[in-house]
């Protein structure tokens, strides 16, 4: 079979059967920006922003790359002027439809919308967007110069109350630019299907069940939708404020609970961890994590840990050197050994400590104690 | 699990028993919602109506205790409809003919009589299990978690072998490994019975290969007592010393007030953790250790992959690496054990470990690999068995059913089944210092179904003692679709609550796992 090709911005790619004009883009690290799109889920083509030009026998059209499938010998343009100009509309549309106050800073010559000022005194508001800085939204409208007020069209200041009764998601609709990752993630990647459009026109919005919090509906907090929303909507509740992107460093590592063995990101700033998110595209998990993995971290730093070894004398638990516990415990292993057979002693190693811990008891139970009294709670 | 997690969302059908999925492996049961929503079957066998029932095509509801029966029921449809694999029973496997005569009395009339799943559901699955191109068994401590849970998993591997579904992408037999590290801890042989990769103790070539290795004589040919066994010969008197590393049996052991006199019988013992616990309050030596995030190391994950652990924080001061304080114990013993860093340790591990040889730090460093790996060139093993079993030809089982150790009396009139919810992990040592996690899942419950609770006239938030001939506790009535009338669930997680003080201690006679998912007792209103 020939191979099929497609040209992008004047380079020819080879591509397979199916895949998008933005798979293939992306494949070979040509940018088109998007909000909406989802790895993973079928593509809604809800925010426009991936438009590309086609080059057609008749002229030019504009389609979305995420849900255009590639044809045998087509042409593609990614940043012609054409696209940018609707580009900033796009954005600027966005902009404008919900409390985007990042913009702040450029509105020195006009007034705020109705709708932004009604939404920031709605929510008590004065400090910036918790994501200024980290919005995928705020990038795009620098990348592309908009400042937002292209439409001149005035928004009914709706009601959208910050959802503030879970201890992990805080939701603020009011910055909701209604791309639809959150309802794919929860319905197509998570599969929990607590989250979806609800209202139509203007009066859109994504509710959670039948238009409760989503600590009434069947939310079982995985925060994927926090993990991809794009805007400051969804942000993490119990580093608010604090870990932005470029004071954290990220270390890689395996979630400590169950046996999938999920990839995570550790986001570190001051010797704590801020927050935990999912290594986009890594096996096992692709991304994905639950309610554990991503908000179960506390336990870290918690001030309750055992920072001394402790020795009973006379019936009370006494903090001790470790000198003092380790030569106990060694004279207490030989005691017993001579006295009453390597036999008579266990070991109880862990599955919740590493391959490296383990190999270790166990090498010392049959290599020290001599006995293989040893196991671990595989079957609790 | 014979495949990996990935694999599943390729399966035609997946069989999931013992097994709440979308609580105990949340990230694992995307995969498998994924394949129900691109069309796949799924089909629960399980006493509670789990949330992933809700994609289902279809649940069987078994009486507790009675998996053998079902199992049985559907290899006897399948034989009988001639759906089974004939060409992979000739090539792959051996002694068919004895499970065939075993089955012949399970008739899906005889089965529905013992495990209470109505005759034509389980034609109905007989027949999809078989026609499916590739179907994948995912089970779990349900299965396992019986006085004859090894003949449970024997009989589920009899059904997959008999439909020819292990060795090939989407099938399989899979065990969900419910802690990070479960499956690591066995490879590592952190088990009575075998060395590192599962080789004997009894096995003279194998441990002179450890003793040269180890510089080390005299090590112990005899094969060591499970833990179940150190607690029974410890509270007979009989066991002098226990050093127990990262865990919290007074929480998560059956029948906990005998293993509390059990424990309390020691001479000595050394309990090494994170934080105080109910087992280290209990200790005569008590060690801090280094937490996950504070380790260099890896993990071997459910799939048998072997991923990195990286060091993120700084452990407190005054606390050392669990491999650490081992070492230094050795020492002082008079024994030389001394590593630069864990990375050494996993060196040596390598070298003496032949399905870990060819996985090195570097080249898991972005993915992890799937053991087996014997060498640095091998690409690591996805899935298992895809032209031989591991002892060559796989073998099949004829089991007959068993009934569980207890039966519900006059007296203790309900089952009890116990298991994990979402939000906690075992004895909560971890999950409690998340406030949200405790919003969530505050306190211990006692699921049980409408028509228990209106006999009993109570309803949910209800305080009612529950009571089994070893123990009782107190806890809140919580009426859930999820039960069945004469089956409760409560949650082991809670220390205040702990259902493990109603467990019974029985064990299956292999593989010496407690009878936790299965015991009679009674619900009365707290007066």
């Amino acid at each position: 079979m020939d191979q099929n090709t497609i040209t992008i911005n004047g380079h020819a790619y080879n591509f397979d059967p199916g895949q998008t004009i933005l798979e293939i883009a992306q494949q070979n690290n040509i940018d088109i920006p998007n909000l909406c799109h989802l790895k993973g889920t079928r593509a809604t083509g809800a925010c426009r922003i991936c438009i590309v030009e086609i080059e057609e026998s008749w002229g030019k059209k504009l389609v979305s790359s995420c849900s255009a499938p590639a044809k045998n010998g087509m042409v593609v343009h990614t940043e012609s002027p054409e696209i940018v100009k609707y580009r900033k509309i796009y954005i600027g549309l966005m902009l404008d439809s919900g409390n985007h106050n990042c913009d702040i800073g450029s509105a020195a010559d006009e007034s705020w919308t109705d709708f932004q000022i009604a939404a920031m005194e709605n929510d008590q508001k004065e400090e910036l967007c918790p994501v200024w800085g980290d919005c995928e939204l705020q990038a795009l409208a620098y990348r592309y110069q908009v400042k937002g007020r292209v439409s001149g069209r005035h928004r009914e200041p709706l009601v959208l109350p910050v959802e503030d009764d879970n201890s992990f998601i805080y939701r603020d609709m009011s910055r909701c630019i209604l791309c639809g990752r959150c309802v794919a993630a929860c319905n197509e990647v998570q599969v929990n299907q607590a989250i979806d459009f609800g209202f139509r026109g203007t009066n859109g919005k994504i509710i959670a069940g039948t238009g409760t919090t989503l600590r009434n509906s069947s939310c079982v907090f995985c925060g994927e939708c926090v993990q991809v929303c794009p805007v400051g909507a969804l942000v993490e509740k119990k580093n608010l404020g604090k870990g932005r992107p470029w004071e954290t460093e990220t270390i890689r590592t395996t979630c400590p609970y169950c046996g999938v063995g999920c990839q995570q990101l550790l986001h570190i700033q001051d010797n704590t961890i801020m927050k935990i998110t999912g290594v986009e595209d890594a096996e096992p998990n692709l991304g994905r994590l639950c309610v554990k993995g991503r908000y179960g971290f506390d336990f870290v730093g918690s001030q309750d840990r055992l920072t001394t070894p402790l020795i009973k004398k006379e019936g009370k638990q006494v903090p001790a050197s470790w000198d003092e516990a380790l030569d106990l415990v060694a004279k207490k292993f030989v005691e017993i050994r001579d006295q009453h057979g390597a036999d008579t002693m266990g070991v109880l190693t862990s599955a919740r400590t590493s391959n490296e811990d383990n190999y270790i008891a166990q090498k010392f139970t049959r290599a020290v104690l001599k006995t293989n009294n040893i196991d671990h709670c595989a079957r609790l | 699990m014979t495949n990996t997690i990935a694999d599943l969302e390729t399966s035609d059908l997946i069989l999931v028993t013992g097994s709440n999925t979308t609580e105990n492996h949340p990230v694992l049961s995307t995969f498998m919602k994924r394949a129900a929503l691109k069309g796949k079957k799924i089909y629960v066998v399980d006493p509670r109506r789990i949330k992933l029932v809700d994609l289902a095509e279809k649940w069987l509801r078994p009486n507790p205790g009675t998996d053998i029966a079902w199992i049985n029921g559907l290899m006897h449809v399948i034989i009988k409809e001639d759906l089974h694999d004939k060409a992979f029973i000739e090539a792959r496997t051996e002694n068919f003919d004895a499970v065939k005569d075993v089955v012949a009395s399970y008739t899906p009339e005889h089965v529905a009589d013992i495990t209470g799943i109505a005759a034509e559901d389980i034609i109905a699955l007989a027949r999809a299990f078989a026609k499916a191109p590739a179907a994948a068994i995912c089970y779990c401590m349900g299965i396992t978690q019986h006085t004859c849970g090894t003949d449970n998993v024997k009989s589920l591997a009899n059904l997959s072998m008999l439909c020819g579904h292990l060795g090939k992408p989407g099938g399989g037999v899979n065990p969900l490994r419910g802690q990070n590290n479960v499956q690591g801890a066995c490879d590592m042989g952190g088990l009575p019975n075998v060395f590192p990769a599962y080789q004997a103790v009894t096995s003279d070539q194998a441990r002179q290969s450890y003793e040269k290795a180890w510089n080390v004589t005299d090590m112990s040919a005899k094969p060591g007592l499970p833990v179940t066994e150190m607690i029974e010969k410890a509270h007979a008197g009989e066991f002098k010393s226990m050093y127990v590393i990262g865990e919290n049996p007074m929480v998560t052991d059956p029948d906990l007030n005998h293993a509390k006199k059990a424990l309390a019988n020691l001479e000595f013992l050394v309990v090494q953790d994170i934080f105080e616990t109910e087992t280290t309050a209990m200790a005569d030596v008590v060690l801090p250790s280094f937490c996950w995030a504070e380790k260099d190391g890896t993990f071997s994950n459910t799939e048998r992959r072997v991923q990195r652990v990286r060091k993120a924080v700084n452990a407190p001061e005054g606390v050392r690496p669990d491999w650490d304080i081992i070492c230094d114990i050795a020492r002082r013993m008079g024994y030389d054990m001394q590593y630069e860093n864990s990375h050494e340790v996993y060196k040596e591990i390598c070298s003496v470990t032949p399905s870990y040889r060819g996985i090195t730090w570097e080249r898991i460093d972005n993915i992890g690999i799937h053991w087996p790996c014997p060498d640095e060139s091998h690409p690591g093993t996805p899935i298992l068995h895809t032209t031989q079993f591991t002892r060559g030809k796989g073998l099949f089982h004829a089991i007959e059913h068993q009934s569980p150790a207890e039966q519900v009396s006059d007296d203790y009139p309900f089952v009890l089944t116990t298991g994990r919810v979402l939000y906690h992990y075992h004895s909560r040592t971890m999950t409690k210092r998340t406030e949200g996690l405790n919003q969530m899942s505050p306190e211990c419950f006692v699921e049980i179904s409408k028509t228990d609770a209106k006999k009993l006239g109570l309803n949910t938030g209800a305080l009612v003692n529950v009571s089994s001939r070893r123990g009782k506790i107190s806890a809140k009535l919580q009426v859930s679709h999820k039960a069945v009338e004469g089956t409760v669930f409560i949650p082991f997680h809670f220390a205040r609550a702990a259902a493990n003080k109603l467990t019974n201690a029985k064990l299956d006679p292999t593989a010496k796992i407690p009878e936790l998912k299965v015991c009679a007792i009674n619900i009365e209103p707290a007066a």
